[in-house]
């Protein structure tokens, strides 16, 4: 599966890595090389696979997506989690696999990614909130991770539970929703070679705020979607609650596919702010299936969209 | 002398004009922030909320002054016009940067206003601070009569009602500050209720 995106965009294009390169990528680096999950030199790179999906997209620098970020379980606010999430413990970290599949059981995270290809993939990355980023993850495709655990007949959805600790994790302390935080995926859409399980960005291991050690990346998605910090994966026949559809139906669907045309209830999906834009930066319309279009329409082909946001 | 009475001595001491002049730097300071990279990566939102939030606090001091007089005889009535024209500059500045750097679209702009609950009150809010902004001078007490003017600036209670439950309906999932600001103002106006009520008992 991996490998199948081409262009011309070469890793090296991106961002001269000195000019992002700070103390808190340092700090990064570090907590990886502590953790024993990456062996290597000081700035443990990833040496992930150069496809280079996003040729056309400019990526947010490593400061901008490391320092504004929606992890409630470390804060509500978006320098919350950069702030508090250091105290996340990531080694061990172990993943429960379960539900509808041939090889249940308890996989630690080197399990879990062996025999998967570390691939980036430069990704549009829109909230709910109406803001965006444009993020070089570094991650394999979830269908890769599936096909491995073995996908039973039965398994129409896939859900996904975020590590419940609120000693490291501080804002699970407070019940801003009803933690553990949950999401999940029809399963063609978890099959779909977009999606991917993300373990790094900027062919770095992933940092903590941004859900460190593994989490989901689903881009035509609003964010919210793609859950981090997994320690659960279940194959299940019937759509699995998510967390902030349970919190508001009326705002947040199980789908939550990134879409101009149907609003949230407080606020219109039809632009988006560009995150690293500065004070007076233009607002730019927001895309379909946030420019993934020509992709994954299919999925949703005789859907009535307006019903099923 | 007492201790209030002291610190009403210190306070006749500060100049009105030196409230007016703290008071106008924040957002001057938030701007230069903004175009510095000191806010963050997003500093639109940054200001905006920030802005939002100054207002809200201000507008607690300026409900609090009567309450404060009444319990413990310091009062701040004095600075309580120049508090209530901060209050009205921050929302002014709040909404300003929502317009012109957030929105930008004029078209998006009105239809939030008429479509989202929250804008709706937040505007309502800032349309019934304006004629209070336009009066709080010594000429419009006199045109007005002392009494219509104390009675159309009582207009403040129900501004802050709706900045507050603004704030509140902007949260998303269950937060705890927004309702914090809500409490302390309904705290503050049910104040106003019961205090001379009690006085006259004693």
């Amino acid at each position: 599966m991996a490998g199948r995106y081409r262009s011309d965009l070469k890793w090296s294009d991106v961002t001269p890595k000195a000019g992002w390169l700070n103390r808190r990528e340092l700090m990064a680096g570090a907590g990886a090389l502590a953790a024993g999950a990456i062996a290597g030199p000081a700035f443990a790179s990833l040496g992930a696979k150069k496809t280079s999906y996003g040729s056309d997209l400019e990526p947010n620098s490593f400061e901008d997506i490391t320092s504004y970020n929606n992890f409630y379980e470390f804060g509500t606010g978006k320098d919350d989690p950069a702030r508090n999430a250091h105290r996340l413990t990531i080694d061990p970290w172990t993943v429960k696999v379960d539900g509808l599949v041939d090889k249940p059981g308890d996989y630690s995270f080197d399990d879990l990614v062996s025999g998967m290809t570390l691939e980036e993939r430069i990704y549009r990355f829109r909230c709910v909130e109406a803001w965006s980023m444009v993020v070089p993850w570094v991650g394999f495709e979830l269908a890769d991770l599936l096909n491995k655990v073995g996908v039973q007949p039965g398994a129409k959805y896939v859900a996904f539970e975020t590590l419940v600790r609120p000693d490291e994790m501080t804002g699970q302390r407070r019940n801003v929703l009803n933690w553990p935080y949950r999401e999940g995926l029809r399963i063609d859409e978890a099959m779909h070679p977009l999606t991917i399980m993300a373990t790094g960005l900027y062919d770095e291991p992933m940092p903590k705020q941004n859900g460190a050690p593994i989490r989901l990346v689903v881009p035509w998605k609003y964010g919210f979607k793609s859950i981090k910090s997994i320690v659960r994966i279940s194959l299940t026949e019937d759509e699995p609650p998510t967390s902030w559809n349970l919190a508001n139906p009326r705002e947040y669907g199980f789908y939550s596919n990134v879409n101009p045309n149907v609003d949230h209830p407080r606020w219109s999906q039809a632009s988006e702010r560009q995150i690293g834009g500065g004070l007076f930066a233009k607002r730019i319309p927001t895309l379909m299936f946030n420019g993934y279009e020509k992709e994954v329409a299919g999925l949703y082909s005789g859907m009535d969209l307006e019903e099923f946001y | 002398m007492t201790i209030a009475q002291r610190i009403n001595l210190g306070l006749s001491r500060v100049p009105i004009w030196l409230v007016y002049l703290i008071g106008a730097l924040p957002p001057v300071w938030l701007f230069y922030l903004g175009i510095t990279g000191g806010l963050g990566v997003d500093p639109v939102k940054a200001m905006e909320h920030r802005l939002g939030e100054l207002a809200l606090q201000v507008l607690v001091v300026v409900l609090a002054v009567t309450p404060l007089r009444n319990w413990t005889g310091v009062s701040l009535v004095r600075f309580r016009r120049a508090l209530g024209l901060i209050t009205f500059y921050y929302v002014v500045c709040h909404l300003l940067v929502w317009l012109v750097l957030d929105v930008q679209i004029l078209s998006q702009i009105w239809a939030d206003i008429l479509k989202r609950p929250y804008i709706t009150i937040g505007m309502l809010g800032f349309v019934l601070m304006t004629p209070l902004a336009i009066t709080s001078n010594n000429l419009s007490i006199r045109k007005l009569g002392p009494k219509t003017w104390k009675r159309l600036h009582q207009l403040t209670y129900a501004t802050a009602i709706l900045g507050a439950v603004h704030f509140v309906m902007l949260a998303k999932g269950f937060q705890i500050e927004p309702l914090v600001y809500l409490g302390v103002i309904l705290a503050l106006l049910a104040a106003r209720i019961k205090i001379p009520q009690r006085r006259a008992m004693a």
